[in-house]
């Protein structure tokens, strides 16, 4: 058991406009890259985002070392319920995830 | 073919740049200096109001340093997305800052004015001519929504930069732009092959993001038949095959793909590559015209005013039960106001969030721990400012007071200031993601020219 964040060098969250939000896992390194994305796997982030499977896109970049996901936001950008403008705060809870 | 080089002194306009990068930059011999000014990320508030993010201060102050380095460089000077939002107020707005400049500097200039914003009757007869598209996920459009509506914009692409450039300007003040059609307008020009122009564009378009350094600001691309090579002006900077390529990633859904005005660029074949240990070279990228052309669309429209109250819990065993504390606080004030302004709940929304809990995550927080006080952050949601105020001033005596049970000694919490709520006027929400179908790239933009 490892918490995801210890085992790569970065992880982002941002918007991609005002209603999608892009997730970027930088293993920083070939072993990192393959452990992680043998171990997550689509079902655990839409369980973690609360997010219908479906919209969720996933790209391996093997050329970085980089897993992406991107999702329509649950809550368009600026909405009165939303609570993160940027987005940018999510990517702490896939740092958080424990593999 | 000659080279075009384009220099993008950062990001956007206001966020502040080396200025011995720009030196470099401008040694370089630039072909056109371009600079976003806007953008979606801070939210709908500008784009509504059609007001800037950034102060006049700042803004006046890296334009000033920009125009010098243009007269320097004698080479044309373009914003996109003038005033964060890009609506025609605020091109005049940076017109009306140019001209300011142009006199304290004693310069004489042309310029270009590229107007993006969008007229709702317009926009109605499109609607009813099915020349409107919706994108995923979109809000439902029909004539209501667009009668909310209190600016709407259409991003330009190159074809509109294009035929402002052609005006012969020294600076071109644009509404609206797609933050890539600033740089890859003159490249396009020139005859680069629209692949690599696109590419270039995007990779700089956040300045030197693209770099080992991205505060750092500046960034020069030099398109030439082939590719492009990119290199970042500060010594402090280095582009590197993996920065390059890793801002394909930056907030785009897709990291391959990247939809314009006329057309897509495809980038997954492409290929990087250091040329010495600063500067690199992309080749490979596509493009990919389309049948149709379309421009998206921004819109904002008014989703209420606002009024916020923030309270703070000290006290151990509130700080333990501050979610059953205001969910209990919750009912009680519902009631309060239904009884008192005979408001019914669906006619305002009084939303709680817990500082040092869960603010930021709300449902979806994992971790939550023992803090050792709490913040009660209180946002009234309604249809007019009074509204806002008056629930703001009925709950205030049962935030700072209201017991958990019924024996206890009433409790008094912290409030941080006096008056305790703050009335923060209108609130917008964006409402539109979706693409308008032209006939003629120029049918939904206007530009006007002047000398000062």
């Amino acid at each position: 058991m490892y918490l995801l964040g210890d085992k790569v060098k970065k992880i982002r969250s941002k918007n991609a406009g005002p209603f999608w939000i892009t997730i970027d896992i930088f293993c920083g390194s070939k072993e990192a890259f393959k452990e992680v994305r043998h171990s997550l796997d689509n079902i655990q982030i839409s369980q973690l985002f609360q997010i219908p499977g479906q919209t969720l896109k996933r790209f391996e970049i093997e050329s970085l070392n980089v897993i992406k996901f991107s999702f329509p936001r649950k809550v368009i950008q600026g909405h009165i319920h939303d609570r993160d403008m940027h987005g940018a705060q999510l990517a702490v809870l896939l740092s958080e995830l424990r593999l | 073919m000659t080279i075009t080089k384009v220099l993008v002194p950062s990001g956007v306009l206001g966020l502040g740049f080396d200025i011995e990068a720009l030196r470099r930059g401008i040694k370089n011999k630039p072909d056109i200096i371009s600079i976003d000014g806007g953008s979606t990320d801070s939210g709908p508030a500008s784009l509504g109001s059609g007001t800037s993010k950034y102060s006049r201060a700042a803004i006046k102050s890296e334009w000033k340093t920009l125009m010098q380095a243009r007269k320097e460089a004698n080479v044309p000077l373009i914003i996109g997305t003038c005033g964060t939002c890009g609506t025609n107020s605020m091109v005049d707005w940076m017109e009306e800052i140019t001209i300011e400049l142009a006199e304290e500097l004693g310069q004489s200039l042309k310029i270009a004015k590229l107007y993006c914003e969008q007229n709702i009757d317009f926009l109605k007869n499109k609607l009813k001519i099915n020349r409107i598209f919706p994108l995923e996920p979109a809000p439902t459009l029909n004539v209501h929504l667009l009668d909310d509506l209190s600016h709407v914009v259409a991003l330009a692409g190159a074809e509109q930069v294009i035929e402002a450039i052609n005006t012969g300007a020294d600076i071109i003040l644009a509404g609206r732009t797609t933050d890539t059609a600033i740089i890859s307008a003159l490249p396009l020009m020139n005859g680069v092959d629209p692949g690599s122009a696109w590419h270039g564009a995007k990779i700089a378009e956040c300045g030197a993001l693209c770099s080992s350094n991205p505060t750092s600001g500046v960034v020069i691309v030099e398109f030439d038949k082939t590719g492009f090579n990119v290199e970042a002006m500060s010594d402090s900077a280095i582009c590197t095959p993996e920065s390059v390529s890793a801002h394909m990633l930056y907030e785009n859904a897709d990291p391959y793909i990247l939809y314009e005005p006329g057309g897509y660029m495809d980038v997954t074949n492409a290929c990087y590559q250091s040329i010495n240990s600063r500067k690199v070279r992309v080749q490979g990228g596509l493009w990919v015209s389309s049948k149709k052309y379309t421009v998206k669309l921004e819109g904002a429209r008014v989703s209420g005013y606002q009024t916020s109250l923030l309270v703070l819990l000290r006290d151990n065993n509130y700080v333990k039960n501050a979610i059953k504390w205001t969910e209990k606080l919750s009912i009680f004030l519902s009631k309060e106001i239904k009884q008192r302004m005979n408001l019914d709940s669906q006619e305002y929304s009084l939303n709680f969030r817990h500082i040092g809990l869960n603010a930021v995550l709300g449902d979806l927080e994992k971790n939550i721990g023992n803090p050792s006080e709490v913040g009660v952050l209180c946002i009234i949601t309604s249809k007019t400012p009074n509204v806002c105020t008056e629930i703001a001033k009925l709950i205030n005596p049962f935030l700072l007071h209201f017991p958990l049970t019924v024996d206890e000694e009433l409790p008094t919490f912290a409030f941080p200031y006096s008056p305790v709520h703050s009335d923060r006027g209108c609130v917008y929400e964006f409402a539109l993601h979706h693409v308008l179908e032209l006939n003629d790239p120029m049918d939904a933009f206007q530009i006007k020219t002047l000398e000062v």
